[in-house]
């Protein structure tokens, strides 16, 4: 029979081992398989400098643009509230920065709970928000496929059993608590095998295209 | 050991110098801390006024006898303590007198007298790695429990070692140690957990017993409800601070000293279920949180081994710095062994390249 407290602490001990391992191989071969590829010079005579419109890119794509917002603003809106509610949630609530802090060594200040509380609720919402999205506008549902589908599932569920866990709405908590690490788990394993990699690899693309336009000199 | 005067439980008090009054407000604190409903007061005092004394075998197995200190000192001379020293402990191999044959019989008697309406108190965990581990009277822990269960009403283990197995089952378990209601399948079995469990539960679940002839509603750890039925957290009167997000982050800074959280000094509060926040220890006096140290979750099955008492509860059991870095440099080799590959792919068809003149595009042109 397996208790609560038994699967919890699986999830803390063997199970977290598991997928953090799994989860640090594969995002560092896959980063250092792209790096490493490299690109074939081009001979052509340069007409601008890489670096800065590389940085500036960078900046300008994290940023909404105007014309998606005209056309898909449900996109951009969902986008935003979705992400700035998950990075509050994982980086500043309390016992997350605990775990960083053991993790790598140092912490960084967090915020009250009811806040994070509220950040996550925006988050869960916008997820929601892009899910209807992507099922009901016509161009966003041709250009889901499967993968879209498990990746939203993925970060979906630590959203869900981590507010559950918090409001204490799954009895008793030790069950709670080890649902929502090995939603974690199963995020982290699945993560370097899917699009969850655009966390890591977002900045080296945009910054990638910034750099052949400003080489180009053209505006990016 | 059996008592042959076979007073209620009234009589003891009065004989004590219980006042109605006192006993009174004992019968609605206890239908209060039971989550009775209050006019059910007279009912218990009606019960326990006439109950006899129920004839209780207390068996100690792999235990450090703190379950007994805690049930036995705390509260002397209090109304719990008089209802404790009531029930006819006829066998208890730490308190009796009586010892070697003379005790082993004695229980042997009090078994033969109450048949199948003897309660069974257990504290300590029951070897299953081999029977020699511990005994009594050169028997076994396990055939003691099955013997002397099976002519009992019900069964209440008392302490994390007898209801979960507690410190003996500590990873790696080297006695095979495990829990009553592991083995006693047959009989109900309350479990009264904690390391060592508050003294107040024991007597209230023998109150809703003497009163009712049954036992209270359990939780999925066959836990008294109202007493494990909210966590540590939940009732912990320095739940504000970890709304607020205050924490004390040592024992000694500015955070202890103004009683904010201790989360991140590894209270486990928030996967305690017990009743210390409100019953409280010695006599309302205070309880780990009140003093100043977390909770160590003493109430919960694998305690022991549910990390470091001084880990926050979000912290992993494993190493996890350590596994972290051995996994990023396990990455880096296989990022350097893919990159070789691809480097060869990359090369190989380089060399297979074709050239193409113009001459060979007006060909196919």
């Amino acid at each position: 029979m397996i208790e609560p407290m038994d699967f919890l602490l699986w999830t803390r001990g063997t199970a977290f081992d598991v997928a953090v391992t799994i989860f640090i191989i594969g995002v560092i071969i896959r980063l250092f398989e792209i790096v490493s590829l490299g690109r074939v010079k081009s001979l052509a005579e340069p007409k601008g400098t890489e670096f800065l419109p590389g940085m500036k890119t960078v900046l300008t794509r994290t940023l909404p643009n105007g014309g998606t917002f005209k056309r898909q603003p449900l996109t951009i809106i969902a986008g935003y509230v979705f992400h700035i509610g998950l990075l509050v949630s994982l980086l500043l609530f309390i016992p997350h920065i605990e775990l960083f802090s053991q993790t790598f060594g140092f912490g960084w200040p967090g915020l009250p709970n009811p806040i994070v509380d509220a950040a996550a609720v925006l988050g869960i919402v916008g997820l929601l928000a892009a899910l209807w999205n992507r099922l009901t506008n016509p161009v966003m549902k041709m250009l889901s496929d499967k993968e879209d589908y498990l990746v939203w599932i993925l970060t979906f569920l630590p959203m869900l059993t981590g507010y559950l866990a918090y409001h204490r709405m799954i009895d008793p908590y030790p069950l709670a608590m080890g649902l929502h690490i090995l939603s974690i788990e199963l995020l982290l394993v699945l993560f370097p095998f899917t699009k969850l990699m655009h966390t890591f690899t977002l900045f080296l693309a945009r910054w990638y295209n910034g750099a052949m336009s400003g080489r180009r000199g053209v505006e990016s | 050991m059996v008592d042959s005067n076979n007073k209620t439980l009234g009589e003891t008090l009065r004989r004590n110098g219980v006042s109605r009054r006192g006993f009174l407000k004992f019968c609605t604190a206890t239908a209060s801390m039971m989550a009775l409903p209050p006019s059910m007061a007279p009912a218990i005092a009606a019960a326990l006024d006439k109950a006899r004394r129920p004839s209780v075998i207390w068996l100690s197995f792999q235990e450090c006898t703190g379950c007994t200190e805690s049930l036995t000192r705390s509260h002397s001379p209090t109304l719990e303590n008089l209802i404790f020293n009531h029930i006819s402990l006829d066998y208890h191999h730490t308190l009796q007198a009586a010892s070697g044959h003379a005790a082993e019989a004695a229980k042997e008697e009090a078994m033969h007298a109450n048949e199948g309406k003897y309660l069974v108190v257990v504290d300590g965990s029951i070897p299953l790695g081999n029977p020699g581990y511990s005994t009594t009277a050169g028997i076994s822990n396990l055939q003691t429990l099955e013997e002397t269960v099976a002519g009992a009403a019900a069964v209440i283990a008392v302490g994390t070692c007898a209801a979960f197995g507690g410190l003996p089952k500590a990873d790696p378990n080297p006695t095979g140690a495990v829990s009553v209601s592991d083995i006693v399948k047959d009989k109900p079995v309350i479990n009264v957990s904690g390391c060592p469990p508050i003294p107040v539960v024991i007597t209230g679940v023998l109150a809703h017993y003497l009163t009712f002839g049954t036992l209270p509603d359990l939780d999925q750890y066959g836990r008294p409800k109202a007493f494990y039925g909210t966590s540590i957290h939940d009732r912990c009167y320095r739940r504000p601070f970890y709304d607020k997000g205050l924490f004390a982050n040592t024992f000694d800074d500015e955070g202890a000293k103004r009683g904010w959280c201790l989360y991140k000094l590894g209270c486990k509060g928030p996967m305690a279920y017990n009743a210390c926040a409100t019953v409280k220890w010695n006599e309302g006096t205070s309880w780990p949180v009140e003093s100043g140290h977390g909770c160590l979750g003493c109430s919960e099955p694998d305690f022991w081994d549910a990390g470091g008492f001084y880990n926050a509860l979000s912290i992993p059991l494993g190493e996890v710095s350590r596994t972290a870095s051995v996994a990023a440099a396990a990455g880096l080799v296989l990022g350097a062994a893919a990159a070789g590959l691809n480097y060869k792919t990359k090369s190989e068809a380089k060399k297979r390249h074709g050239r193409v003149t113009v001459e060979d595009l007006e060909k196919t042109s």
